[in-house]
Formats: structure tokens, sequence, C-alpha cells
């Protein structure tokens, strides 16, 4: 058998030095991250990218920036396991690994001139949270935006600076509740579905944007539908086991599609017939 | 059928080339491991060959996309360098028969479709075919038919068909061309060796037929109606999540990728391995949510990425009909009876309309 380097391998890791980490949460955590070797990552809001640490693993992450951001990117990482945990220990100026970006993001160019509601529930906010940069940072371009935003627990705010700063533009409309209060907590309670009846949209030009934990989807798609968007222009983001991005491995596949190339986001309408899902 | 490209190779020659053709580069051939399994293993003499033997333990998957391949080689000490490598072994591979060579069609096509990988590209492309016919079934678990492999379509440098006193052999690339001039075992085939050719392909029509009672064509639309049917909570009882079919399947590709360092933890490897979606944890996320978590969404998933899936991706079955999953099912899950089943329970809905 013989062994030799190769170029074109699917496989080949950008060298990135992290710039900047903070903790966020018990769970999460912050990273500013730049490319080495003068290179720059070109993404779309929704993209993933696969982060290594050599001899431990690779795992796929959103990159949860926006692309106007030129010389560096974003990654919110909830520790979980082997990788994660162990991305957890970076902090500035270590080096890591990155290949990417991978999949389908949020269509930008067809969303612009529409009205948009976004529903992030607890991690979804790291890919929507690209999205909602990218749109302040054209924000002519698109009209009216809404943001609904729900987690568990005050505790398990993401980004709560930002969360504020969204809160006090007179440009979009923000509204953010959690399952269970905590003593401090003067805001809603409940879970997401509960911020629905408040938004006023024109079903005919809205997409909404819904990035959340499966169970999620079911309850905030009904309620969409409810309210006349059409399903095409409901987006949703998968999350899947996926080792190679590359549509190959097999480890992301909902029945024909994989969702490392064909997605990580769907419009509704076609994904809503394949069992495997939800 | 242009004469041209048809030679002969007289059985008393045989041993001759194999000798000769296993000096040019590596050789693997079928070779008998007892009671009544083959494999493919490396051989320097044509006694050591196989050749009538049915479907090897291990297809040829194993040579194309090794059960453990290297994608990189990284030092520790050296920050976050890794270093992208392929590994690949020269070798022609003689006695594939028509499902084994429609086995490589399949992953060839995975593998050459974008984003391209390079790793599978450059070991195929290291790896000379021939091809061997089967004059007919290797045994009852067999489904070539079916699936159109039961006759050749290409795939092969060289295909040999066995005429009792010479095999007949078609040249179908310049690599192919090559080994026949280098070996000097061949004659130039004529009209007659022609003729009896096509007089074997006309008996062999009349052997080889639909394995289930079912048209091609149909294929695809039985799927459609059958995600819901009743068969594959039968299977969940039955199968055992071992992983065995999907394992010595042709087609089936996937993979997991691990890191592994060395004892002294300076240097390591990425490398990926076999997996299988019949496995538990397979479709498995963090937070535990498993998206077929239930053995009978496993087996389903296998048979629709046989059968229905890939014809949307790639106009063709990902199944050979080669009968490995069921020689090997320790739970005696047969693809056959699967299929058979599928179009009974259907019958009764909107079948018989094509009866
Ligand atoms: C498109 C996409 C975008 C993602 N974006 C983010 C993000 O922005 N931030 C973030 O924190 N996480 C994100 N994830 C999830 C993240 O990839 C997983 O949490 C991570 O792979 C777990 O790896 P681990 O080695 O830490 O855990 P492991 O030790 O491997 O496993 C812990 C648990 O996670 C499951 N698991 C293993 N691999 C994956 C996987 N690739 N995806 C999901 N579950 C897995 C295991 O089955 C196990 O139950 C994303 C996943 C996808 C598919
Ligand atoms: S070989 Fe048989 S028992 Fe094992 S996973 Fe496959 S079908 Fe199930
Ligand atoms: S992650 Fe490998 S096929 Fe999608």
């Amino acid at each position: 058998m013989e062994k030799v380097a190769i170029k074109d391998s699917s496989y080949r890791l950008k060298k990135a030095k992290i710039l900047q980490t903070k903790k966020l949460t018990a769970n999460e955590k912050f990273f500013e991250i730049a490319l080495m070797d003068g290179e720059r990552l070109d993404y779309e809001p929704g993209q993933f990218i696969m982060v290594s640490l050599l001899g431990i693993g690779e795992v796929p992450i959103s990159v949860c920036s926006s692309p106007a951001k030129r010389d560096s990117f974003d990654l919110c990482i909830r520790a979980v396991g082997k990788v994660t945990r162990s991305l957890h220990k970076l902090k500035a100026g270590d080096v890591i690994g990155i290949r990417g970006p991978y999949g389908k993001g949020f269509p930008v160019r067809i969303l612009e001139g529409n009205d948009l509601l976004i529903i992030a529930g607890g991690l979804g906010i790291a890919p929507l949270r690209s999205l909602i940069q990218y749109v302040l940072d054209n924000r002519r371009d698109f009209g009216k935006v809404h943001i609904l935003f729900g987690c568990k627990e005050p505790k398990d705010m993401l980004f709560s600076d930002e969360l504020e700063y969204w809160n006090e533009r007179t440009d979009l409309h923000y509204a953010c509740t959690v399952d269970r209060a905590d003593p401090d907590w003067a805001g809603n309670v409940g879970v997401i579905t509960t911020l629905m009846p408040g938004v006023d949209i024109e079903p005919s030009r809205t997409f909404a944007a819904v990035v959340g934990p499966p169970i999620m989807y079911n309850f905030v798609i009904k309620e969409l539908i409810a309210k006349g968007i059409p399903e095409r222009q409901i987006l949703l983001s998968f999350e899947r086991n996926m080792k190679c991005g590359n549509g190959k491995c097999g480890r992301c596949q909902i029945q024909n599609l994989y969702v490392c190339q064909d997605g990580p986001v769907f419009h509704y309408e076609q994904i809503k017939n394949l069992n495997e899902a939800f | 059928m242009e004469d041209l490209q048809y030679v002969i190779l007289k059985k008393e020659r045989v041993h001759d080339f194999i000798s000769t053709l296993s000096k040019i580069q590596k050789l693997v051939a079928p070779v008998s491991k007892g009671y009544n399994n083959f494999a493919f293993e490396e051989v320097s003499s044509g006694s050591e060959i196989a050749l009538k033997y049915i479907p090897t333990i291990l297809p040829l998957k194993k040579f194309f996309m090794p059960q453990r391949e290297t994608l990189l080689e990284f030092k520790i000490a050296k920050g976050t360098h890794a270093e992208p490598v392929v590994e690949y072994e020269p070798m022609t591979i003689f006695g594939a028969h028509t499902c084994d060579l429609a086995g490589v069609q399949c992953l060839n096509m995975v593998f050459s479709e974008r984003p391209k990988d390079y790793n599978y590209l450059t070991r195929k492309n290291k790896i000379t075919l021939i091809g061997l016919e089967c004059n007919e079934y290797c045994d009852e678990y067999a489904s070539c038919h079916l699936v159109n492999a039961s006759f050749p379509s290409g795939g092969y440098d060289l295909f040999f068909t066995d005429l009792g006193d010479y095999f007949i052999v078609h040249v179908n690339t310049q690599t192919g061309d090559e080994i026949v001039d280098t070996t000097e075992s061949f004659e130039k085939a004529d009209t007659s060796h022609i003729k009896e050719l096509k007089r074997l392909r006309d008996t062999k029509s009349k052997i080889f037929s639909n394995e289930v009672s079912i048209e091609r064509r149909y294929m695809p639309e039985l799927f459609d109606m059958s995600f819901r049917a009743r068969v594959w909570k039968a299977l969940e009882e039955r199968c055992l999540s071992c992983g065995n079919c999907t394992n010595v399947c042709p087609t089936c590709y996937c993979f997991d990728i691990r890191d592994e360092l060395e004892l002294n933890l300076k240097r390591g490897v990425r490398y990926r391995v076999w997996d299988s979606c019949q496995l538990e944890p397979f479709a498995r996320v963090a937070g535990g949510i498993n998206f077929r978590k239930e053995r009978s969404a496993r087996q389903r998933h296998r048979y629709y990425r046989k059968f229905r899936y890939p014809v949307d991706r790639f106009s063709r079955f990902f199944c050979t009909g080669c009968g490995r999953c069921t020689r090997t099912c320790m739970a005696g899950i047969s693809l056959k009876e699967t299929l058979n089943e599928l179009i009974k329970e259907s019958e009764d809905r909107v079948w018989k309309k094509w009866l």
C-alpha cells in the first residue's frame, strides 16, 4: 500500500486562530476566529463549517456572524460531548482546523424585499444570529423584521447584550420568552408559540426563518400555517449527525436528502412529507 | 459486435496468462476458502483461482474503499498541521462477476459526484478490472436480473466469457488492450467465436429472468407506496442490528471518521471506517434524539437506499443482486422474500392493474 500527499482532498484543513472567547452560559461558549495564511471564510448565513481538534475529532458548527464581517467569524458552541467539551478548553491564540463552509444557508437574495419573522429556540439563535446580523448590515433591503426568541430559563439566554440591542432598535420588533422564570425575570413566561399571536404580519410577503430543537418545529409550524404563511416561505434548519459534509458518509440523510449538502436550511414544502424529518 | 474488440484465450494458456499478469502488478482473484466461501485475494498462479465461485464474502469495495483508510496525518507538536494523504495500491482484479462490476459502477458514481472524493478516485484509477461472465446463476439468493446486472454492461477493462475450450474476451479499454499485447496469450477471435458467444447469451436470456414477480420499471413505484408497509414491522422482530448486511453489500458506502493518536501522543491520524445505518447510534444526535430509532426504520432505510433513493440521484438501483446480504444474515432476512412480501402487500391495493 502506498501513501502519498493529496492536494485536493475533501478533508484538508485550513488553520484558524482563536482571537477571543467568551463564556455565554454554563454550557455555551463564544469564539471569534480568523483563518490564518491570509485566507478568508466565504459563507452565507445558515451555512456551517467542520471544526477540528486533531486527535480528538471534528464537529459541524454553524457560523453565527454576518458574512459582512470579513476578517473573522464567530461560533457559539455548546459543550455536549468529546469534541465540543475539548473546544471549550481553548483560549485566545490557540489554533484549530476548519473545513467548509458547507450546505445551503438562508436564501438571502430571495428574502430581500420581504418581511421576516425570525424564530429562535435555544441554541437555534446561533445560525439565526448570522442571518439577523446580515439583515441589520443591509437593513434597507428588507421589509419589516420580527425576532422571537425563547429559551428554557433566563440563565440560558445567549448573546444577552445583543438581545438588548435588538430590543432597543426601532427598525425591528423583538420579543423573548422563557419556559421557566427566575425571581429576577420580568419578561414573558411560556413556550415560544405564546409570542406568536402578538406579531402582526402580512402572510403573503412574510418569510419565516425557524431554528430550534426538533420538538419546537411541530408547534411553531402549525402556528405559522394558521397565520397563513405559505409553506414555501417557512424556512427551517435541521441538525443531524454529520461526519463528512460532502454528501457521502450517509449520517445526515433524511430519506433521499442529505442535510449537509441539500440543507441544513430547507423550506417546509420541501421536507414536510419526509417521514424521517421531524 | 465489432470483431476487433474480441480476442480468445485457449484454456490451456490460462495458467500462463495468470502468472504473466501477476508479474505486471499485484493480482487479486477469487480464491476458495472452503465451505462454499470465497474471497478476493492476491494470487500468482492460475491454480489458486476459483473460476467457478459464488459471490465472495466481501465485495470489491474492500479494494476501492478500504475498510479503514487514512485521510490525514498530523503531528501534535507542530501546532495543528495536518497533511491530507491518499492510500492506494496498483492492482489488477481478475474474475469480477457482472454484479460486482455493477457495484463498482455505483461507488464510482457516488465518489465522483461533486464534491468529488479524490481519495477514492485516485485509488480507483490504479485498479485494472477484468470481468468474468456467469453463464448460469451462482445460487438461489441472486437477483441480478431484476437490477439489470446479469449481463455485462461496461465497467471493465477486459471481460472473459467461458465458452468451453476457450474464453472469449471483450477488450473494452486501452488498458485492456495493453494487457492483451504484453501477456501474448491471446489469439484473434473469428466470426465462429462471436457466434458461440451470441448463442451463449441467447441461452442465458432463457435462464435469467426477474427473480421476483415484478417488472424492473415498476420497482420505484412499488417503493413509493411501501413506506408504511407492514413488512418493515415484521423485519423489526427479526433483525439483530448487527450490520453484517451493509458490510458485505457492494454498494453500501456509509462511513465514520475517527481520530487516533499514537501512544506517545505526538502523532496521529484521522481515518475513515465502514459504518452501518443498521447500527443504533447511526442517526442519533446530541440530546439523545434518534431519527431512525426503530430497527424497522433502519431496515427500511437500507432497502430504500438500494431501490428508491438512488433512482432519483443516479438513475439506477444500488442493489446489484449479488445476494450477499441474504447469505450473511444471521436472522435469515432475505432480500428476495422482502421484495416479494412488499409486492404481495401492495397487491390488494393498486398493484393488480399492472399484472
Ligand atoms: C448543521 C449543524 C450545525 C450545528 N451548529 C452548532 C452550533 O452552532 N453550535 C453547537 O454547539 N452545536 C452545533 N451543532 C451540533 C454539534 O455539531 C454537536 O453537538 C457536536 O457534533 C457533538 O459532538 P461532540 O464530540 O462534542 O459530542 P459526542 O461525544 O460525539 O456526542 C455527544 C452526543 O451528541 C451526539 N452527536 C454526535 N455527533 C453529532 C453531530 N454531528 N450532530 C449532532 N449530534 C451529534 C451523539 O450521538 C451523542 O448523543 C450543529 C450540528 C449541525 C448538524
Ligand atoms: S445482517 Fe440481518 S440481522 Fe444483521 S443487520 Fe442485516 S438484516 Fe439485520
Ligand atoms: S455529513 Fe456525510 S453525508 Fe452528510
